[in-house]
């Protein structure tokens, strides 16, 4: 765990491994719906003409957020 | 079987399901709402072997977590209306979190039957999926699909009506949630069996596994079943989340997804999934895609591309159908007024029932144009990624990206309509930000407001004309945004809503499905507005209309017509052109073409001859042919600019005291600019048809005529001041006098709140002008040039005014609708007014001691 970032420090095409979600209630709850749980792999494909929201590759779709978001989830990058 | 089960469709968004709905039902299916909630309910019949099945295609989720709306819709439907079977309909291709909220179904004891749809996309993507393996691992019936061919669907179909037909019991799924959760779990559900505790409806464990995810609607449920039990199954859940926070620092509602997708992908890992080779970019094509779509520098240019041509088609193409339907209305208010007896009745058909319904159908041919390219945009997979491009700019003012839709329609773009504004916030998923999106959109410079903002900057900015009007556009921009923002730090406070989000593969929308979709919004709106707007459309009239003058008023004015009309009438042009009128009108309804039509025309031709032997007719005939030749005239840049001129120049003597040296010297440019025009061919023409015009007016029958008129107009504007309508505008004359606003004012724009095109007519009718339309706008121009009441101030007032106040009805209904609760129709009216009055008394303060 000593490794792990946040998700907003990740390049655009970089790879990394969820290691945690750091939040509850509905924020939580939506990231952990739509598939974000621990041991997951993830890839930074894009991100938004302002540089937030970012998109996210996981389990074969697509998956957007914005950076206040993803400071919730720690990845160790690949 | 019970005769009344009936089949729910389940499925996460984008996952084929309304298109497996719509192949099921075709025509056969209706939109409502869930009651109290925006959220839509649809429900259709199917055809399975000659036997009808009652289908309800539940809203698109990922989980049955209830906290959305929809999610809470899906969960209530399947606990406490029970369908005989649920059909889940699965994107193949993204099978591991599709099989999340399949997984919670098991947990409920819903009987599933899995569509895993999209196969051949799977496949295409390198994926292999052993189905048998997956149901006997997962114990369910489950059918390969491709819900846009209507592969397997039927398949599915019988499946699930064989389940719904079958007596065996669905056992709720088990899973196990680690020692620390199992253990609680099994205590709790115990408790909650042995109490009959909400077990009616949910399966004891699910109630207990909810009790831990702190689930509020469950709890809250609980809570009123039975307090006691509802205590002690909240206080182990929260010894249990004390302990896991002490130990593992998680919460209970972390480790239970966690296991949740850990059974998912043990069982993904028996041999169920195989991919042939691991590409490393399953969605290629989509990516491609996206690369150019949401590019930094070509993505937020495509999509100003996108925006502004859905604006143009929406606007400028809907306005021909938009056209016709006025139209049909006028000629359908021209034939009631022909047919009926002059009074009340005839007065509140045309005037209040045919004119508000009509005002309320025009926006049809809108609304629908819009929710045809809105359902493309959508089913396309574009809509998302301009809600993930623009989320930045508008998150700053508690927006969501999505909301530049409904701006851009309500008039983001000079033109548009908030009605079908306002209906496209559906988009938006956030309820908040979609509240704060629905309230501001109407502050846009919708195409109702531009005559009025027309008619006062051609009269007060003539120089400044383009710099204005799009001054306007942007100052509405700034006050939505500006409110919004407002809005979301006060009335709907609240953080935003998590903006996690998919973005799906883009995906070439289904005919049907963008068609089926665009007619059930357009009913909707059709209905619940339609209704609404009758009433109210009376009650504005009746207050336009009464009281009426006092019997003793309407005779003096009676009493100096009549007199009028029997001179007139003594006069044969008077017949004649009454004829004339009627033959008309006559040819008009029945349409050129017609075998009847030449008939008609005969009678027209001969009345026409006996009337070219008077001295009017032969005046009127002339004249029409000397205007037939003016328009004939090539262009002429000289004569056009030397017309102009004299416009302004015009304005200008106005506005100067008479005899003064500034006037005269004025006086001395005009007949310059008068002469000058003259000698164009254009001038001369006029010329002459100013002559022929004056000697037209000054014959003693034409006199009589603009005599009758003018007192007829001056009845009606007496009418109106002393009218419900005028009471209020008279009433409120001392609070809109800071920001310059006489009674005639007043009473237009109380008319306005009926619809914003009612603005200017109100106006001429207060102006004693009679009805105001194209032919004497400049009329109207003309009389408040010459009112000096009217200042620069006053104007800049008004058109700030205009912009900010009160949504139109059709707009306060939709908003109604869409929000689905009166108080954000009151709040939109008195404080959009408010609003509006803060700032035009500012300007018209401001402007004044300058």
């Amino acid at each position: 765990m000593t490794d792990s970032v946040s998700l907003r420090a990740l390049k655009k095409g970089q790879k990394a491994v969820i290691a945690a979600i750091q939040a509850d209630g509905e924020m939580g709850r939506r990231i952990r719906d739509m598939g974000l749980v621990p041991g997951v792999e993830i890839e930074v494909v894009g991100r938004a003409p302002l540089r937030d929201p970012v998109a996210l590759r996981l389990l074969g779709f697509t998956l957007t957020l914005r950076n206040n978001e993803a400071d919730f989830i720690l990845v160790t990058p690949a | 079987m019970a005769a009344d089960k009936f089949i729910a469709i389940a499925g996460n968004p984008n996952s084929g399901k309304t298109t497996a709905f719509n192949w099921y039902t075709g025509a056969r299916q209706h939109v409502g709402n869930y009651p109290g909630i925006t959220v839509e309910q649809k429900k259709g019949t199917a055809n399975l072997d000659g036997r009808n099945v009652q289908l309800v295609d539940l809203p698109g989720t990922y989980s049955l977590t209830a906290y959305s709306l929809e999610e809470v819709v899906a969960r209530r439907v399947l606990a406490e209306e029970k369908p005989g079977a649920v059909i889940d309909v699965i994107n193949a291709a993204v099978l591991e979190r599709n099989l999340y909220l399949t997984v919670q179904m098991l947990e409920m004891g819903v009987p599933v039957v899995l569509a895993l749809n999209m196969m051949d996309e799977a496949e295409a993507q390198g994926m292999k999926i052993d189905v048998k393996r997956l149901k006997e691992l997962m114990g369910l019936t489950a059918v390969p699909t491709v819900a846009r061919s209507g592969q397997g669907l039927q398949e599915v179909l019988a499946a699930a009506v064989a389940l719904s037909d079958s007596s065996s019991e669905c056992r709720p799924l088990e899973i196990s949630y680690g020692p620390d959760i199992d253990e609680a779990l099994k205590t709790m559900s115990a408790e909650a069996e042995s109490a009959n505790f909400l077990t009616g409806k949910y399966p004891a464990r699910w109630v207990a596994l909810k009790y831990l995810e702190d689930d509020e609607e469950v709890m809250k449920q609980g809570r009123t079943v039975s307090e006691s039990v509802h205590n002690s199954l909240n206080a182990t859940a929260g010894k249990l989340a004390a302990h896991l926070k002490s130990t593992l620092n998680t919460y209970p509602e972390a480790i239970i997804a966690d296991y949740r997708y850990g059974y998912i992908s043990s069982i993904l890992r028996q041999g169920v999934l195989k991919e042939k080779d691991d590409t490393r970019n399953r969605i290629a094509y989509s990516d491609k895609i996206d690369k150019v779509l949401t590019n930094t520098f070509l993505g937020p240019l495509i999509l100003a591309l996108v925006l502004y041509g859905m604006y143009h088609v929406t606007i400028s193409i809907g306005e021909y159908p938009l056209g016709w339907v006025e139209e049909a209305f006028d000629w359908l208010k021209d034939v009631v007024g022909d047919t009926m007896q002059d009074g009340l009745l005839k007065s509140m058909l045309t005037a209040g029932i045919i004119a508000g319904v009509g005002g309320v159908l025009t926006f049809v041919p809108l609304i629908m144009l819009m929710f045809l390219l809105i359902s493309i945009l959508e089913d396309s997979g574009y809509m998302a990624r301009v809600a993930y491009m623009l989320d930045r700019v508008f998150r700053f003012f508690g927006l969501h990206g999505a909301s530049i839709m409904p701006f851009i329609i309500s008039g983001g773009i000079a033109g548009g309509c908030a009605v079908p504004g306002v209906m496209a916030t559906r988009t938006l998923r956030s309820p908040r930000e979609r509240l704060a999106t629905m309230l501001t959109a109407p502050f846009m410079a919708c195409g109702a407001k531009m005559p009025v903002f027309l008619l006062f900057v051609t009269i007060f900015f003539e120089d400044n004309k383009a710099l204005i009007m799009s001054g306007l556009t942007i100052f509405g921009w700034v006050s939505a945004l500006l409110v919004a923002r407002l809005l979301r730090s006060t009335v709907i406070k609240g953080p935003s809503t998590p903006f996690v989000m998919e973005l799906p593969p883009y995906r070439m929308p289904t005919i049907s499905g963008v068609l089926i979709h665009t007619w059930e919004r357009t009913w909707q709106y059709i209905k619940k507005a339609g209704t609404i707007i009758l009433a109210i459309s009376i009650l504005l009239w009746a207050a336009m209309a009464f009281p009426e003058l006092p019997e003793e008023v309407q005779e003096t004015f009676t009493s100096r017509t009549a007199p009028l009309e029997e001179q007139l009438s003594a006069f044969p042009y008077k017949e004649l052109a009454d004829e004339r009128k009627s033959l008309e009108e006559e040819l008009e309804g029945v349409g050129e073409g017609k075998p009847e039509a030449a008939a008609i025309q005969a009678r027209l031709d001969a009345v026409n001859e006996k009337l070219e032997k008077l001295p009017a007719g032969k005046l009127e005939a002339e004249i029409e042919e000397l205007e037939g030749q003016l328009e004939e005239l090539p262009e002429d840049p000289v004569a056009d600019e030397l017309r102009i001129r004299i416009a302004k120049l015009e304005t200008a003597m106005v506005r100067l005291p008479a005899g003064s040296a500034g006037a005269k010297a004025l006086e001395e440019q005009l007949e310059a600019a008068q002469t000058e025009f003259r000698k164009t061919p254009a001038g001369s023409l006029g010329v002459i048809i100013a002559e022929k015009r004056e000697a037209l007016d000054a014959l003693p029958e034409k006199q009589l005529e603009a005599r009758i008129a003018e007192i007829e107009n001056e009845q009606a504007g007496k009418a109106l001041r002393q009218s419900y309508a005028g009471r209020i505008g008279s009433f409120l004359e001392p609070i809109t006098a800071p920001a310059g606003f006489d009674w005639r004012t007043n009473i237009a724009l109380v008319g306005g709140i009926a619809a914003k095109e009612v603005v200017i007519s109100t106006l001429g009718t207060a102006y004693a002008l009679g009805e105001i339309d194209e032919d004497n706008e400049a009329t109207l121009a003309e009389r408040i040039r010459a009112d000096k009441n009217w200042t620069t101030a006053n104007a800049v007032a008004l058109l700030l005014f205009t912009l900010l106040y009160s949504p139109c009805f059709v707009t306060l209904v939709v908003i109604k609708q869409e929000s689905g609760k009166w108080r954000w129709l009151f709040f939109s009216l008195f404080f959009n007014l408010l609003l509006a009055y803060g700032v035009a008394v500012a300007a018209n303060q401001l402007i004044l001691r300058l």
